[in-house]
């Protein structure tokens, strides 16, 4: 295949709109929906995911010519699972607190489809430097969206933003949304204007 | 080499070297978590316990209890336990403490809870209420529990055994009222049987 190689920018930029795993490609829901009731909660599923993503997809693109193709998806998960233990006890020994908000949804993070997708999709095929731009660009992706939503959410539902007070005491807090539906709600809601926003930049 | 060997050979040295980080790493973290661990009751037992130097662990059958005393003293201030139960949704443990003869609660803290945010949760702070959002544990200070503790709705309790419930989270407030009126007692006789 004689195709001119993309430009690093471009794979960075790709994960942040055009391929951007939560609102174009509608991976990784689960903890999207699960964790984002505030802020600073969004904002740590986030980094955690986006900190195993970067070491997976760094060993992983390394290591692409010496795992046998059957055994790679085997191969992938361990690897994937180690990191994301480490993030996991790093936060319940260093930041307790976010710990226990999260609770089981940082282990669940060896089972996000954005991760394995992404070795499966790409580190597997592309050099490490590469494979790190990806990874970098998927992880803000997914963090920008995971803090909109958690943003979103926390101001309506606690009237605060990073616990700071936002809305006054005449604000009478929707509780709905640091529920389960208004994580439904207000993700519906963004994916339905990034689709809104795609077709007026087509139309342009 | 052969496929399936090479197979064997790359998952092994996969799997070796993870369970080599993960074990170097635990290590590292084990005795942090510990200590946020240790951290978390301490502060539990002194919300929940009156005026006490130091305190004691006492195992009986299985059950931790904590004993807090002063230091020119031998008589216990009052005694702490971790209590469980279930919740509207899972698992409630709660940190009780009461005074040494065990009359009366000298306070209450939940260590562990998942109940509805924003209804549920006011179990344990309830930030609707501006002047004191801790309302609903703090009725527990002094509340007698025997023969046992009662739930009162939409009005103020009258008696030294009742608490009023959270509006909207009757649930959670009877769960809590609950699972204190069962272990206390079984505390109690433990507690009675070797004192």
């Amino acid at each position: 295949m004689a195709k001119t190689p993309t430009p690093l920018s471009k794979e960075f930029l790709k994960g942040l709109w055009n391929e951007n795993p939560i609102l174009r490609m509608l991976l990784g829901l689960c903890p999207t929906l699960a964790v984002t009731n505030s802020a600073i909660n969004g904002l740590s599923m986030g980094l955690a995911t986006t900190f195993a993503l970067l070491c997976s997809s760094i060993l992983i693109s390394l290591l692409r010519k010496i795992i046998p193709s059957q055994v790679r998806i085997a191969g992938y998960i361990v690897i994937i699972a180690t990191f994301v233990t480490v993030a996991d006890k790093f936060l319940a020994a260093y930041l307790p607190e976010i710990s226990k908000e999260l609770g089981p949804y940082v282990p669940l993070i060896v089972v996000n489809c954005i991760i394995l997708g992404r070795q499966e999709a790409f580190s597997s095929k592309n050099g490490v430097g590469r494979s790190i731009i990806d990874a970098l660009g998927m992880g803000s992706g997914f963090i920008l969206v995971l803090l909109v939503l958690g943003s979103i959410r926390e101001l309506f539902g606690s009237a605060t933003i990073f616990n700071l007070q936002i809305l006054g005491d005449w604000f009478n807090p929707w509780m709905i949304m640091i529920l389960p539906p208004g994580a439904f709600l207000t993700l519906g809601l963004l994916i339905g204007l990034g689709n809104w926003l795609n077709e007026r930049k087509v139309k342009i | 080499m052969n496929k399936t060997t090479k197979m064997v050979i790359v998952l092994t040295v996969i799997t070796g070297l993870s369970g080599a980080i993960l074990s170097s790493w635990d290590s590292v973290t084990k005795p942090k978590i510990e200590y946020h661990k240790l951290q978390a009751l301490k502060a539990a037992i002194s919300d929940v316990l009156p005026s006490y130097d130091y305190y004691e662990e006492k195992d009986i059958d299985g059950k931790t209890i904590y004993i807090g005393k002063l230091n020119d003293s031998t008589q216990p201030t009052g005694i702490a336990f971790k209590v469980d139960g279930s919740g509207f949704q899972g698992n409630l443990s709660i940190m009780v403490g009461v005074d040494p003869s065990f009359t009366s609660i000298t306070g209450i803290k939940v260590l562990e809870q998942i109940e509805t945010p924003g209804l549920g949760t006011k179990i344990v702070e309830d930030p609707s209420n501006k002047t004191n959002p801790f309302w609903f544990p703090e009725q527990f200070v002094g509340v007698i529990f025997s023969p046992q503790i009662n739930v009162v709705k939409n009005s103020i309790p009258q008696n030294s055994n009742e608490i009023q419930a959270i509006s909207g989270a009757t649930i959670s407030s009877k769960a809590v009222v609950r699972i204190l009126n069962e272990d206390i007692v079984t505390i109690k006789e433990l507690y009675q049987s070797v004192n």
